[in-house]
């Protein structure tokens, strides 16, 4: 690990102390996960700390933990991802926060402190299903006007529920269930860590 | 007195000046804009879905058609995502190439967004000067994919193939009689490099051209001074990157602060704006064609000098050469699993982010060690700015938000993903 990263995670367990749920350096990045609720302060605390100064929210993402590793995992299913950048100190950051409840995940909103977070909370919501309390205007972004469900979740199928036609009699464009049958090429594997003589492969 | 209400109106979703399929829904008093509510998502495709259901070398094809124009920098950010995970050393001839072509997509992103915008504001010629030198770097990706758009050159370890020999020639035919042909061959007598270098020895010139067009144009900087107007701190806020970032005066440039491949051994300047105004970027983006054009030509010398592998000897993610398949089993197994099988990653996740021509590419891959990705990510720049145009065009007249949309450099694929 080097120098820099050492001081980042170093002013991160200064700072936040132990709000921080669990601290991790993997391929030279760092990734913080905190609860939820502690996200909304503790996002607050990176942004504005001098030791830290983190003015640039550069991504949100929803994430479906449910099918991680056939079934493997274990915790809740959905998670808000933030990638943080600091400009006056070259860094990058890691957030992680689970929503507590998986039938209805519900996470406060950073709109506030990084005003990015408007479409990429809305883009979550849409794609995933978590509502981001406080947030102005929480519409589908990515999705048809009037769409049923949250497409990115492992439990939609990848060919939709719905396809739209032409209708010639009706004379106006329909929505009917879809006639494609699901299809996969190459099925999904995980091998064991040794398999083909361990290391990358 | 009659009661006077605001007059709402489509901008789009087939609007010229619209780049692509973008609904800009204005309200408007009189002919002043009071908000803009961009409407995205009609050329939603869910790339990030599909990669889920690919394994991790199918889903590099798919990268080439989200920004469209500028198709081997996204594949550049997926790559570098999957080596992280992998950890797999890419050789370095291979890095030049990368950065070479890198370098080439900028020049043919910034060539389109200055003629389309200067199109859109009324300057007509410019797109009939800069799809001219497009085409020229069509051909170069044209000479070393097979593809003039949708490249698929990169491959996580490397680039497909090393650069040929010889460049395509143009052949007679019914609208190009021989003298037109041997003009137009004349530079393509020698290898890729050479065409390049003969490219970028031209270039200085036609940027020259182009600023004559544009500059000092009066038309042009009624239509971009003051138009579109950001403070650095709100576009630190409004998660800017790129251009757009430095018109407004932050010096922040990926390829300099966070350097990947090889840039950390290029000369080149990273140029900044004043005011953040249109002009302002379009300025820096006149620049930056002419430092990526620097930093081609030093590529160009480098590759000369250095013949090597342009890909990783790491048949477990790499394929093997054909020769050696034809002799040995054991590499007619690796090619036959990752192409049927694909490639195993490791789990875990990483994010890698490369300075696009538009701004921060960034692709957050999460693995759990399958064949597929678990979740990709893809951090395109166009959604961070259009997310804006609100900001951007709050006061403006009803004509300046195609200005603003241009300023932008906005493609629809990229934003809608």
């Amino acid at each position: 690990m080097s120098a820099r990263l050492e001081s980042l995670c170093q002013n991160l367990q200064n700072v936040l102390g132990d709000r921080i749920a669990s601290i991790k350096t993997v391929v030279g990045e760092v990734t913080i996960e905190v609860a939820a609720a502690h996200y909304l302060d503790t996002a607050r605390t990176l942004r504005d700390h001098p030791d830290l100064r983190f003015e640039q929210l550069i991504d949100l993402t929803g994430v479906d933990y449910s099918a991680w590793g056939d079934g493997a995992w274990e915790g809740p299913r959905f998670a808000a991802v933030c990638h943080l950048t600091s400009i006056s100190k070259n860094w990058r950051l890691r957030l992680r926060v689970f929503a507590p409840d998986d039938g209805f995940p519900v996470l406060p909103s950073v709109v506030n402190l990084w005003n990015s977070a408007n479409w990429y909370e809305r883009e979550a919501f849409d794609l995933y299903g978590i509502h981001f309390e406080g947030h102005p205007d929480l519409r589908r972004i990515l999705s048809d006007y009037g769409f049923v469900g949250h497409p990115f979740r492992k439990d939609f199928p990848i060919s939709g529920y719905v396809e739209m036609r032409y209708d010639p009699e009706q004379r106006r464009v329909v929505y009917q269930p879809v006639t494609i049958e699901p299809r996969e090429v190459t099925p999904r594997v995980i091998r064991e860590d040794s398999y083909g003589g361990g290391g990358h492969g | 007195m009659a009661e006077i209400r605001n007059y709402t109106i489509n901008f789009g979703p087939q609007h010229p000046a619209a780049h692509g399929v973008l609904r800009l829904v204005l309200e408007l008093d009189g002919e002043v804009i009071v908000r803009a509510d961009p409407h995205i998502g009609l050329l939603h495709r869910a790339t990030e879905k599909l990669a889920e259901t690919r394994t991790w070398l199918q889903t590099v094809p798919y990268l080439d058609r989200l920004d469209y124009v500028s198709m081997m920098c996204n594949e550049h950010a997926y790559v570098l995502a999957v080596e992280k995970l992998l950890g797999v050393e890419v050789p370095v001839r291979a890095q030049y190439i990368r950065v070479m072509m890198d370098e080439v997509t900028r020049i043919l992103n910034h060539l389109l967004n200055i003629g389309t915008h200067a199109l859109d504001i009324g300057a007509m010629t410019m797109v009939l000067y800069t799809f001219r030198e497009r085409e020229d770097l069509m051909d170069v990706y044209e000479a070393v994919s097979g593809a003039r758009l949708h490249a698929a050159y990169y491959r996580p370890g490397g680039v497909y193939r090393d650069l040929p020999d010889r460049m395509p020639q143009y052949e007679v035919n019914k609208f190009k009689n021989a003298e037109t042909v041997r003009r137009l061959n004349e530079s393509r007598q020698g290898s890729l490099l050479d065409f390049i270098e003969d490219f970028t020895n031209r270039f200085p010139t036609y940027v020259d051209e182009y600023e004559t067009l544009l500059t000092d144009n009066r038309i042009w900087k009624q239509r971009t001074v003051g138009v579109g107007v950001v403070s650095p701190e709100r576009a630190l806020a409004l998660g800017f990157s790129g251009p757009m970032l430095r018109g407004s005066g932050i010096e922040w440039d990926l390829r300099k602060k966070q350097p990947y491949e090889v840039y950390d051994r290029m000369e080149f300047d990273v140029p900044v704006g004043v005011n953040g105004d249109c002009y302002d970027r379009y300025l820096v983006r006149i620049e930056e064609m002419r430092q990526a054009n620097r930093i081609v030509r030093q590529c160009i010398d480098w590759l000369r000098k250095n013949p090597g592998p342009v890909i990783t000897d790491n048949h477990k993610v790499a394929p093997p050469p054909r020769e050696s398949m034809k002799a040995s089993m054991e590499e007619l197994i690796h090619h036959f699993k990752l192409f049927s099988e694909g490639m195993h990653v490791p789990p875990g996740e990483a994010y890698a982010a490369i300075e696009h021509p538009k701004g921060e590419f960034g692709v957050y891959a999460i693995s759990d060690g399958g064949n597929k990705p678990y979740r990709i990510k893809l951090r395109s720049p166009g959604f961070a700015h259009l997310a804006a145009t609100d900001e951007l065009a709050k006061g403006h007249m009803i004509a300046d938000a195609t200005a603003i949309i241009g300023t932008i450099d906005l493609v629809l694929g990229d934003t809608d993903r």
